[in-house]
């Protein structure tokens, strides 16, 4: 789960890093308010959405006035940013924050993410700070610091030391450093982060090591312990859809095709996706049902997958392991009886009884295309959009 | 042989009592798995499927000799699980848990290293469906009818794509030596690599089938393994070629976050290191029947 730069900064502050003054607003005049409150000549206001990249995508602006910030806010509120990490559809940007603008020396990369290799986690510092970690890897790999932590001691001093002089951080300010690193570290551990990112950390003019961004990334599956960071959830930076099938305990991820898939397990979800895109078409969605294909949990699927309206067709995929695949034809069956679509759909069953279960798939009377392998399913599929499509585009020229 | 497990394997669940456990211990006993008790805290006396119920592993342990466990416990406990059952001396243990929290498997992690390596508990999973040796025992959720006994090794992330390879080879007439499922957790108790070494020196494999998918290491980990140090051919397929960059698709480890993670990139690394890759997953059966047969040739 992600969280705003704000809420990052206000939990990394109360864990003792060092970050600007700053405030949250929601409309351009509350903006130029707290601006006033805060005092100083110089703010920096910065949308506030779920994605990096946000300063190229005109996300973040520098105003020495009343007017300019009510001018810059003005923009802002409302706006789709579109950064490299948002897709062509961008995020919506309904809080800014302003803060007082920092004069610094120096920029510097700070990274905490779990390392999939060692199984650990690991810090990944670089003293070329304000560029993407990406194009740090790829330009400057060689300034890149990285230490793993053992987790029965948790990150130790001399470790902090040692990224504080790789980065090249004045002697005088190792002490503030080895605080900043720790601060992450705990927040990281004691709130079950999966990514703490603070690009860039600045040296100020003033001689302060201060996080001038911050990202932080929670692991969902903890969140059972951390109500509080539950509560920072913003249904606004999610897919609609997305955040409909997380609160109906449905894995659903919106893609841009028009062949909806339903499909119990991850893998095989994914395997779906890639066999239609094989047979000549392209997924609308990832949908992992989970075990057990009661006609509920179909019909409600079903929904969900139709309710985009690119979906022009719907491949059911199901291997019944412990189920019996005339049970999740009956499941099927009901589901449309439940939810009727006027898509072409495509089931196909694997597994358990599938003979039973493509007899009752055939005697419903439903017209359902049936399909004995994934290839044949992900083929049927594609063969029966293109068929739909250029009937549908009949129907309308003849009107 | 097998890898694992066996029909000497002597089971217990822990986390028993619940309502999934207790539908798949029948299950198992009915498949033939040697369940000998299941252990949930202050249920001691208590009996499923006329299995015993034990407080603690170490008491189940003592009372049954018990080497092999299955977690069913839910994820906030799930860990805690895990740990106990490395504590007691168990030798292999299945999670199949889904939502474990990443850093409690972290711990799990190092947890387990604190015992030297003979005395290490070997962990597959979580989140994954369990490890089956057909026609000897199975431990986890897998159906075991889809299973003929035969000498494929079969290791993946994924419950349902292991089940449509195993379907496809029994469609074909071939068995299966030993399936493990490792999990679709960014951290977890067997990497691929791990797998491959075992069944690499389990006479009973001939030949293994590695499914894979979009985000980690280890399937890189694995291509480098497999190049180095394996004799036997491996088939692999690669779950996620249209999954998008960024998102977590369904399994909490199935996420594009850094080069070499996406389902291209992996499938171009196993290709380089010799491994056959099947081009989609209608066609893993007749691959590895390919394979098996220019090997016998």
């Amino acid at each position: 789960m992600d969280i705003h730069e704000y809420q990052a900064k206000e939990i990394l502050k109360s864990f003792g890093v060092t970050v600007p003054d700053g405030a949250l607003a929601y409309s351009p005049e509350q903006a130029a308010y707290r601006a006033r409150e805060m005092g100083g000549n110089r703010w920096v206001v910065k949308a506030q959405v779920h994605a990096g990249g946000r300063g190229k995508a005109g996300g973040v602006k520098l105003c020495s006035s009343d007017h300019e910030i009510l001018d810059v806010c003005s923009d802002m509120f409302g706006m789709k940013l579109v950064t490299h990490q948002t897709g062509p559809e961008g995020k919506g940007v309904y809080r800014v924050y302003v803060e007082a603008a920092t004069a610094f020396d120096r920029e510097i990369y700070l990274g905490f993410v779990l390392d999939r290799s060692s199984q650990r986690i690991m810090i990944v510092a670089s003293a070329e700070g304000g560029m993407e970690i990406e194009e740090i890897s790829a330009t400057r790999p060689d300034s890149i610091v990285r230490q793993t932590v053992e987790p029965a001691v948790g990150l130790r001093d001399f470790q902090a030391r040692e990224i504080a002089f790789a980065l090249g951080i004045p002697a005088e300010l190792t002490q503030q450093m080895v605080r900043t690193l720790q601060g992450c570290y705990r927040a990281f551990t004691d709130l079950d982060a999966t990514m703490v990112e603070i690009n860039p950390l600045v040296i100020t003019s003033d001689q302060r090591i201060m996080a001038l961004d911050a990202k932080m990334t929670f692991d969902t599956n903890a969140l059972f312990r951390h109500p509080q960071i539950s509560e920072l959830r913003d249904k606004s930076q999610e897919d609609p859809r997305e955040s409909r099938a997380a609160d109906r305990g449905l894995a659903y991820i919106g893609l841009s095709g028009n062949i909806g898939c339903i499909v119990n397990g991850a893998g095989l979800a994914m395997a779906t996706m890639d066999t239609i895109k094989l047979a000549g078409g392209e997924p609308a969605n990832f949908l992992d049902i989970g075990g057990g294909a009661t006609p509920e949990r179909v019909a409600k699927a079903f929904r969900l997958v139709t309710s985009d309206k690119n979906v022009q067709a719907v491949l059911v995929n199901i291997f019944a392991g412990i189920n019996r695949c005339d049970w999740v034809a009956e499941g099927v069956v009901q589901a449309l009886k439940m939810e009727p679509v006027d898509v072409p759909v495509i089931v196909r069953l694997a597994g358990t009884n599938v003979e039973e279960g493509q007899k009752i798939l055939a005697k419903s009377g439903l017209p359902i295309i049936r399909a004995n392998s994934l290839m044949e399913a992900a083929t049927r599929a594609v063969t029966a959009w293109k068929n739909d499509t250029a009937q549908n585009t009949k129907l309308r020229a003849a009107k | 042989m097998s890898i694992f497990i066996n029909r000497d394997s002597r089971i217990i669940v822990q986390g028993i009592t619940g309502r999934m456990a207790q539908f798949h211990t029948k299950e198992m006993l009915d498949y033939g798995s040697n369940v000998v008790g299941g252990v949930v805290p202050g249920k001691a006396g208590e009996k499923v499927h006329g299995v015993p119920v034990f407080n603690t592993v170490k008491e189940a342990v003592a009372a049954t000799g018990a080497d092999a466990s299955l977690v069913f416990v839910p994820p906030p406990f799930a860990a805690d699980s895990i740990m106990e059952a490395a504590d007691a001396g168990i030798r292999y243990c299945v999670c199949i848990t889904d939502g474990i929290p990443a850093q409690d498997m972290i711990r799990v992690k190092r947890y387990m290293m604190r015992y030297p390596r003979e005395k290490r508990m070997v962990l597959t999973g979580p989140n994954c469906a369990g490890t089956i040796t057909p026609g000897q025992a199975l431990l986890g959720i897998m159906p075991g009818h889809i299973y003929l006994t035969g000498p494929v090794g079969i290791v993946g992330r994924s419950g349902t794509l292991g089940y449509e390879a195993a379907q496809q080879l029994k469609d074909l007439g071939i068995g299966v030596s030993t399936s493990v499922g490792i999990g679709g957790d960014p951290i977890n108790g067997s990497s691929f690599r791990d797998i491959l070494e075992e069944f690499e020196n389990d006479p009973a494999t001939e030949v293994i089938c590695m499914i894979g998918e979009i985000g980690g290491p280890q399937e890189a980990e694995a291509a480098e393994y497999i190049q180095n140090h394996m004799t036997k051919p491996v088939i692999a397929y690669i779950a996620g070629l249209t999954a998008p960059k960024g998102r977590t698709m369904g399994h909490a480890g199935a996420i594009i976050s850094a080069f070499g993670e996406s389902a291209s990139e992996k499938v171009e690394i196993l290709t380089a290191a010799g491994v056959t890759v099947a081009e989609n997953p209608s066609v893993i059966g007749e691959t590895i029947a390919r394979v098996m047969n220019k090997h016998a040739a």
